[in-house]
C-alpha cells in the first residue's frame, strides 16, 4: 500500500435541461395563464352549477 | 442534454416525420426560430385565430339573440364561450395540418407553427384538448343539441375542409363555407334546444357569401395559392372564370340575405340595409367582373374583399339591433 487512496471517478454533473431567461419568462407566463383558465373554469362551473339547480342547491339530506 | 435541449427549442420531429404534415418551408422555418424555444401564452391566442373567432362570436350572438325562449345570461355566456373556443380549436387544428402551405404563402407564413414559435405537436394538443373540452361543456352546460352541432361543426372544418377538400378541390371554400356558417345556428340550438328556418337561413346567408368573400381575396393572391398547391379557383380555372363565379354567386346571395325581411322574420330596417348595402355589392361584384387588368383589377377584388366584411357585418348588426331594440320595447 502505497498510502495514496485512488479517488473513485466521479459522474458528470446533470445539470438537466437549463432554460434561457426568455423561456424562464415564457414558462412563467404560460403557468399563469394555465392558472387563470383553470381559476376561470371553477368559477363558472360554480356558478353555472348555482344558477341550473337555483334554490334546489341547498336541498340536499344531512 | 444537448438532445434534450434541442427537443425543446427545435422544430417538432412529429409534425416532420408524418409526411405531408409539415414538410418544406415548414421545417426550415422552425430551424431559423429555434433559438427561442418554448411558446408565449400569445402564441397560442393566436394559434385560435382571433379575428376569425371575432367574427365566430359576433354571428353566434346574433343567433343566441334571436333563438325563441328566454336563456339565463350565464348559460348564454357559455354558450358563446363554448363556441368561440370550439371556433378557435379548429383553428389551430388548421394551423397544426396546413403548416406547410402557410410557410410559403405571404400572408401565412407568420402564424405560429410555420414561424417555428409553436410546434405541430403542440398545435394538434392544444386543439384536440379545446375542441374536446368546448364540446363537452356545451354539452353536459348548456344542451346536448348544441354539444353535438359544436362537435360536427369542428369535424367539418378540420377533417371535411382542412384535410380533404381544400388541397382536393376547386370548390374547396364553397362546401368548406358551412363550417363558417355553423355558428349561429349552434347558438340558436343553445338557446332555444331547436333548429327553425330564421337559423337555418343565417346558415344560408353566410354560406353563399363564404365563395365571393374568399374568391375576391383570392384574385390578387393567386400567386401565393399556386405556390403552395392549393387549388383555389382563379388557379384551377382561371381569373375571367372566378369573376363570372363571384357575380353569380353575389346575384343569389343578395336576394338571399333579403329574404328574412320579406319572409317576416326580421324588419324594415333589415330589409333597407340588406337591400342597400346588396346593391353595393352587386356593384362592386360588377366592378370585378369587368375590370380585368392591371392595378384597377387589383383595386377592384380588394374593394369587394373589403366590402364584403363590412355587408356581413352590418346584416347581422341589423338583425342583433332589432332583436335588442325589440326586446326592450316588450
Amino acid at each position: 500500500m502505497s498510502g495514496e487512496k485512488k479517488e473513485k471517478p466521479r459522474p458528470p454533473q446533470e445539470d438537466g435541461v437549463v432554460l434561457t431567461p426568455e423561456q424562464l419568462k415564457r414558462q412563467r407566463a404560460r403557468s399563469i395563464a394555465i392558472a387563470s383558465v383553470l381559476g376561470f373554469l371553477a368559477l363558472l362551473f360554480y356558478v353555472v352549477t348555482i344558477v341550473k339547480l337555483g334554490p334546489n342547491v341547498l336541498n340536499r339530506p344531512l | 442534454m444537448s438532445d434534450e435541449r434541442a427537443s425543446l427549442t427545435g422544430p417538432d420531429p412529429y409534425a416532420m416525420a408524418s409526411g405531408g404534415v409539415m414538410a418544406g418551408g415548414a421545417a426550415s422555418a422552425g430551424v431559423a426560430a429555434a433559438g427561442e424555444g418554448l411558446a408565449a401564452p400569445r402564441d397560442y391566442f393566436e394559434l385560435l385565430k382571433p379575428r376569425v373567432m371575432s367574427l365566430v362570436i359576433f354571428t353566434a350572438l346574433v343567433g343566441l339573440v334571436r333563438a325563441p325562449g328566454d336563456v339565463h345570461p350565464v348559460i348564454a355566456f357559455t354558450a358563446l364561450l363554448c363556441i368561440a373556443v370550439g371556433a378557435g380549436a379548429s383553428g389551430a387544428l388548421n394551423m397544426w395540418w396546413d403548416a406547410d402551405i402557410d410557410a410559403v404563402m405571404t400572408r401565412t407564413r407568420g402564424r405560429p407553427v410555420p414561424s417555428g414559435r409553436v410546434t405541430g405537436h403542440e398545435a394538434l394538443a392544444f386543439g384536440l384538448t379545446l375542441s374536446a373540452f368546448s364540446v363537452v361543456v356545451l354539452g353536459l352546460l348548456v344542451n346536448a343539441l348544441a354539444g353535438a352541432l359544436l362537435a360536427f361543426t369542428i369535424f367539418f372544418y378540420v377533417v371535411i375542409y382542412t384535410m380533404w377538400l381544400k388541397r382536393s378541390t376547386s370548390q374547396n371554400i364553397v362546401i368548406g363555407g358551412a363550417a363558417g356558417a355553423f355558428p349561429p345556428l349552434v347558438a340558436w340550438a343553445a338557446a332555444s334546444g331547436t333548429v327553425s328556418l330564421e337559423p337555418v337561413l343565417l346558415f344560408a346567408i353566410i354560406f353563399f357569401w363564404t365563395p365571393p368573400h374568399f374568391w375576391a381575396l383570392a384574385l390578387y393572391r393567386a400567386d401565393d395559392y399556386a405556390r403552395a398547391g392549393v387549388p383555389m379557383l382563379p388557379v384551377t380555372a382561371g381569373p375571367d372564370e372566378t369573376r363570372l363565379q363571384i357575380l353569380l354567386y353575389t346575384l343569389f346571395l343578395v336576394p338571399l340575405a333579403a329574404s328574412p325581411a320579406f319572409l317576416g322574420y326580421a324588419g324594415l330596417a333589415y330589409g333597407a340595409v340588406s337591400v342597400l348595402a346588396g346593391a353595393w355589392m352587386i356593384v362592386l361584384a360588377v366592378r370585378v367582373f369587368r375590370v380585368r387588368q392591371g392595378e384597377a383589377a387589383v383595386k377592384a377584388a380588394k374593394g369587394l374583399f373589403g366590402f364584403s366584411i363590412v355587408y356581413l357585418f352590418a346584416l347581422f348588426a341589423t338583425l342583433l339591433g332589432e332583436a335588442v331594440i325589440g326586446g326592450l320595447l316588450r
